[in-house]
């Protein structure tokens, strides 16, 4: 029977520098829940399909559950937990609990990673093309109607404040 | 659903990733973007001995134009195909195609050499390399060949590509000024699987096809060209009677998987729809250029 | 014209009733900051996989676990039988109120025979999940396999096999119910409509997976759990009863719950054999089923067919409506709410919103070797309301009648309440009438018709679609749980508290899964009070903390729960008074509570604060005379009397555009009115809503758990069974319609389940519509492009 093979890994999670030996086959939100504590990343599916995993690795929004933890040494991860502590979302969060754009939760932090990249460099956007870009994150509450909106709300904002 | 146990080299060559390639055989497999394999692993549906992962191979992804051949880096990202000025200019039906990938996310990590290692029958890079005449690049210790998306895609899931061959990059030729393409795909929601898709390239001069290519996916086991559709279409002037007769011709080339998303029947009906619909879109095109 | 109750504290300008208030969990939620079952990891932690039967119905012949038992970090490897030995039971999914109900009994793991694909048959608990999936692979099971039963159509035929040879036949139940005649009906009508209804089978995809966590103490014999569910009582109650152990030392908690509807009020045998593992290793155990085994265990829901007749005059009036379903359960008869409750209820509300006088309605509900089915949302009305509007349909066609105008000549009207159904179920405090006219301004239904004109002529086909229904919600323990027998509380109470400080915890047997109930007791209990609401803390889902109660299932929670804990505000609220009364030397009744503190009626001036109140309340009691035996606490338990349940009303209205050559549907818009009486929070009301019809459009358009002939699941990935995502899904419009039930003073019924009950109907009507002029017609969900392309006879 083959061993647990492990590497040691070094990576910045949420702006601070992590090392940790991992098991090379745990995906990169197992380390992130399970060594880190950084439990605001979620499990859905684990193949890839649900979104609720979404975090960031070297500024590109990724499934977190497609990643081996390995493959994430000498990368920057922000979680949703990061993201809240740079305040870089505060705007869409708030716009979240005003127009209750969640229910239960449990798709929100993906959801609010996904809908951060279209905050990075606002541009008009049509409902349809919101729904478009939040098309891989599933949401079993709310119909997604009251999230569109809350990141209508936000873009819009966004714009107007230059 | 966590993944079996196995071994974990990360490659920090092309020859590093060759010679592992050539010493595990069957034992190896490619990691690249992971977002095809990943969920095999998770699943347990395929346990592989040894991963190579090629994620930190610097010299296998990027994209270049030389001599009007764009060349593509086989761990070029999805998202760098879809947002890259050369593939906008040059390549308009893979740029065209790539708002269907996935989503998001899938596409910050997924590769198009990846998706075309994989020749998913679903998938939307494998048919747009056939429908432009690329040339498929892969490597071994023994060397360097070059194979024609023609010769590539053998069957289901099954390529020319040797188990112990890395496919390296994509070698395509800039879609001719003067030509026109349309990439179509019918897929229940968003980035899901196709049922059935068609990628176009057509010289249009006086509302009549000079040259047609269509490559048909989602339906088959692999990308397929639509032979006689082609001749049936090819030197006609475009017209409701040609659209039926292509549609007619279809039946000869295409042989649709019936599986959950539908029934083989009603895949030879949306591609002969799609046919119709990408051919009047490229008469337009034609028109609008 | 709304019927109100007088008015009431509630009613006060500025109530926090009707008003809408954000959450406080949705705060914790946008950072990342909720606790589900999984966040929690006490040390030592140990996990549990499972090996389940690869085949839809096998005898199991041998077992060998050694070899996983070596395996490394493996703490324990437990067959069916060597769980059968630690339970009470096996359980016996049956209730007294369904007569002549029948039920293999069922152990929690499959001991001799694995009767469905997916059924646990061996656990393994490993110091992490992957080392217990690692181990479960080296467990061998040999099966032999036997014949599977399928098809639902067929379970009863001579020929078919019997799943479980005890039972006699594959019948689980089965049920006439008829008013009026007819027979005669239908042969003095003159129109008969009649049509066959296929509806596919779904699951709940909850996001967050089923999970728990069980903590055994083996010194003071607690049992803790942390569980995903909905009804954390109810839980305790199965767990202790079916693990031997004493009820009153079993702590249930409900942690943050990723989503619920459902799916989680029910027990499943793996979570009972995760607990087993807690007690015998006294070590924590965690269950988190991954998606596969969600799909493969899961309790499905919906399968089910339905032949359908109605009798109309030219007139266009319903005379007579009646239905035969056929109805698909799994193995067993799930424990304990049963397989038969989705069969009945839609025998319960076919046709609901209608006059007519002669109805009969009748069910067969056969065992198959599949998932066991149970009570999903919305149980019974996305298909009984698919079958009644559709024929409403057919009907208003052939009469030459428009649709809506066909509802309006037909539905109950406002003022005719009280009433009995055509099936005898007491319908009171209901608005169809205003609900239909109120959609109509709102779609714009004439404009919409005209506009549907214009694009046909352009070859773009669009479909206006209306559905009116009728809804069961918090139901009365004189139903189908009290008098039926199961340990499932149909009544619920609040204990509300003055604290020293002035604040004000309110405990609540109902649960909150994401929806709000805990904002909206907070928002009752601060506007009976007179405190504000961030004063008030709501306190649910665990058992040691709450008095007992149901939980949140059969959208009771705001009617039920509300209403308790409305009343045990008021009576907190007379004693402060009474004690404030002391204090200042006043009559009670001059005196009225504003913002936290006491104030004489009508004046705004404080007398005396809460805080105050407490202070002297709890630390300087001899400041009040000996008489006053105060405990500034109160608890009060809700109930309905004698009725099953509080049937609220709506209408939804869909616009589609139905792409005929592909058979694509495109979602325009989605309006919804609904009448849920008493609104406490509007914005919350409204996204039950939305997120119902979505969930209820996913069925109607993607959602099928496809079965192959040997039993086997075909599509059991998120890939392959599709959820709807927010690329297809319309804007949904809601409008409320208040009429109070007379039922509480709150005047509150439920809202959850509304938009899932109807919007499958809508939508299906909307495509019928698009696609008459070619004769198409569907009847079968959910719509694939290929069933459209079959329907205009294209495929």
């Amino acid at each position: 029977m083959m061993s647990e093979a492990t590497l040691e890994i070094s990576l910045t999670v949420n702006g601070e520098q992590v090392t940790k030996t991992v098991p090379v086959r745990q995906h990169l939100v197992d380390f992130l829940r399970n060594e880190l504590g950084y439990t605001g990343s979620h499990l859905g599916c684990e193949h890839g399909v649900c979104g609720a995993c979404s975090v960031r690795v070297d500024d590109a929004v990724i499934r977190g559950c497609l990643m081996l933890a390995v493959q994430a040494d000498g990368a920057e991860v922000v979680t949703v937990e990061g993201l809240t502590e740079t305040g870089e979302i505060a705007d869409l969060q708030k716009n979240f609990v005003e127009r209750n754009a969640m229910q239960c939760g449990y798709c929100t932090p993906g959801m609010l990673m996904t809908a951060a990249e279209l905050l990075r460099d606002p541009k008009p956007v049509s409902r349809d093309e919101i729904r478009g870009h939040l098309s891989g994150n599933f949401c079993r509450c709310t119909g997604y109607h009251a999230i569109v909106d809350a990141v209508e709300t936000t873009i819009n904002t966004r714009l107007e404040e230059g | 659903m966590k993944a079996p146990k196995f071994n974990y080299i990360r490659a920090e060559s092309r020859q590093q990733a060759l010679e592992l390639l050539d010493q595990l055989g069957e034992d190896g497999r490619i990691l690249a973007g992971g977002q095809s394999l990943m969920p095999t692993l998770n699943m347990r549906l395929s346990q592989p001995d040894t991963l190579i992962d090629i994620n930190k191979v610097s010299d296998l992804s990027g994209i270049t134009l030389e001599h009007n051949v764009v060349r593509i880096g086989a761990m070029t990202r999805h998202v760098e195909v879809a947002n890259s000025p050369i593939i906008a200019e040059h390549l308009p039906l893979i740029a065209e195609a790539m708002g269907h990938v996935a989503h998001h996310a899938v596409r910050n990590r997924g590769t198009i050499g990846g998706s075309i290692a994989l020749a998913d029958p679903a998938a939307e890079m494998p048919a747009c390399v056939l429908a432009l005449g690329a040339t498929l690049v892969v490597e071994s210790v023994k060397g360097r060949r070059e194979i024609a998306a023609t010769d590539y895609f053998k069957g289901l899931y099954e390529t020319a590509r040797a188990a112990n061959e890395l496919l390296v990059e994509i070698l395509i030729p800039v879609e001719k000024s003067g030509d026109v393409s349309v990439f179509l795909e019918l897929a229940q929601r968003h980035g899901d699987f196709a049922m059935a898709g068609l990628a176009c390239v057509a010289r249009v001069s006086n509302r009549s096809f000079e040259d047609l290519r269509l490559v048909y996916f989602g339906s088959e086991d692999r990308p397929t060209l639509g032979a006689s559709a082609i001749a049936a279409v090819v030197g006609q002037t475009w017209s409701a009677e040609c659209k039926e007769a292509a549609a007619n011709a279809l039946a000869n080339d295409l042989d649709p998987m019936t599986n959950l998303q539908g029934s083989a029947a009603m895949k030879l009906h949306l591609q002969k729809v799609l046919t119709g619909r990408a051919l009047d879109a490229a008469i337009e095109r034609a028109e609008a250029a | 014209m709304n019927k109100e109750t007088p008015i009431t504290l509630l009613d006060k300008p500025n109530s926090y009733v009707g008003r809408t208030l954000s959450r406080d969990a949705a705060k914790r939620a946008v950072a990342g900051r909720g606790r589900y079952t999984d966040d929690i990891m006490p040390a030592r932690t140990l996990h549990a996989a499972f090996v389940r039967s690869p085949y839809g119905h096998a005898k199991i012949l041998s077992i060998d676990v050694e070899a996983a038992k070596q395996q490394q970090g493996v703490a324990l490897v437990m067959t069916g039988a060597e769980l059968a030995k630690m339970c009470t039971g096996p359980w016996v999914g049956t209730l007294v109120c369904f007569d002549g109900m029948k039920s293999e009994p069922q152990h929690p793991m499959a001991v001799d025979r694995a009767c469905w694909q997916g059924e646990p048959v061996v656990m393994v608990v490993a110091t992490s999940r992957a080392e217990a999936e690692d181990a479960a692979e080296l467990v061998t099971v040999e099966y032999e396999e036997l014949p599977v039963v399928i098809d639902k159509e067929t379970a009863l035929d001579p020929g078919t096999p019997i799943i479980h040879p005890n039972l006699g036949d594959n019948l689980a139940f089965e049920k006439t119910i008829e008013t009026g005649d007819v027979e005669k009906a239908v042969a003095e009508a003159d129109i008969v409509i009649e049509d066959t209804f296929t509806f596919g089978r779904h699951t709940a995809v909850s996001l967050e997976p089923r999970a728990l966590l069980a903590e055994y103490d083996p010194g003071t014999e607690r049992l803790t759990i942390h569980t995903s569910s909905q009804c954390p009582h109810m839980i305790q109650a199965v767990f202790a009863r079916t693990l031997g152990v004493p009820e009153h030392n079993v702590r249930i908690v409900a942690p943050d719950v990723g989503g619920s509807f459902g799916l989680k009020i029910h027990t499943f045998g793996d979570e009972i054999a995760a607990t087993a593992a807690a007690i015998k290793l006294a070590r924590p155990v965690k269950f988190i089923a991954d998606r596969l085994e969600s799909f493969a265990t899961d309790i499905h829901a919906r399968e089910n067919r339905v032949k359908g007749r109605i009798a109309v005059t030219k007139e266009g009036i319903i005379t007579s409506l009646d239905i035969d379903v056929r109805s698909g359960a799994g193995a067993y008869s799930q424990y304990p709410r049963t397989s038969v409750f989705e069969a009945n209820q839609i025998l319960n509300i076919t046709g609901g919103p209608y006059a007519h006088e002669n109805y009969r309605a009748s069910t067969q509900v056969v065992y198959l070797n599949k998932v066991p089915t149970s009570q999903y949302r919305a149980v019974g009305h996305p298909i009984g309301n698919t079958v009644g509007e559709s024929l409403v349909d057919q009907a208003a066609v052939a009469c030459g009648v428009d649709p809506m105008e066909f509802r309006r000549r037909n539905v109950m009207r406002d003022d005719s309440y009280p009433r009995i159904s055509a099936a005898g179920i007491e319908m009171r405090d209901l608005s169809h009438q205003q609900c239909l006219e109120t959609l109509v301004e709102r779609m714009g239904y004439d404009a919409l018709l005209e506009e549907q004109a214009e694009y046909r002529k352009k070859g773009v086909q669009r479909g206006i679609g209306i559905a009116a229904f009728i809804k069961g919600t918090a139901p009365g323990p004189a139903g189908y749980y009290g008098a039926g027998g199961a340990p499932i509380s149909s009544q619920d109470s609040c204990t509300i508290k003055l604290e020293p400080s002035g604040g004000v915890i309110c405990m609540v047997g109902v649960t909150d899964q994401g929806q709000g109930v805990d904002t909206v007791m907070g928002q009752i209990a601060a506007a009976t009070l007179g405190v504000p609401i961030e004063s008030v803390r709501v306190i649910e889902g665990d058992t040691d903390a709450v008095p007992y109660g149901g939980g949140t299932y059969a959208s009771r929670a705001t009617a039920i729960g509300g209403e308790a804990t409305y009343q045990a505000a008021m009576k907190l609220r007379a004693e402060i008074l009474e004690i404030a009364g002391v204090l200042l030397q006043a009559e009670p009744d001059t005196l009225d509570i504003l913002n936290g503190h006491v104030v004489d009626k009508g004046d705004t001036g404080s007398r005396i604060s809460l805080a105050e109140i407490g202070r002297i309340g709890h630390f300087q009691v001899a400041e009040l005379p000996n008489h006053i035996q105060h405990t500034l606490s109160a608890t009060y338990r809700f109930r309905l009397k004698d009725a099953l349940y509080i049937f609220t009303n709506g209408i939804q209205g869909a616009y589609v555009e139905v792409d005929t050559d592909t058979g694509f549907i495109k979602l325009l818009n989605h309006w919804v009115i609904e009448d849920c009486g008493r609104v406490i929070n509007p914005q919350l009301a409204d996204e039950q809503v939305r997120g119902g019809c979505v969930q209820g459009l996913g069925g109607a358009l993607y959602e099928e758990c496809v079965y192959d002939g040997a039993g086997q699941l075909q599509n059991a990935t998120l890939a392959d069974y599709l959820v709807p995502m927010a690329g297809e899904m319309p804007d949904i419009e809601v409008a409320h319609i208040q009429t109070h039930t007379g039922v509480s003073e709150l005047g509150a019924k439920g809202v959850g389940e509304s938009g899932t009950g109807a919007a499958p109907a809508v939508v299906m009507n909307a495509v019928n519509d698009a696609i008459r002029p070619f004769g198409g017609k569907v009847t079968a969900q959910p719509m694939s492009p290929e069933t459209i392309l079959k329907a205009l006879g294209k495929v």
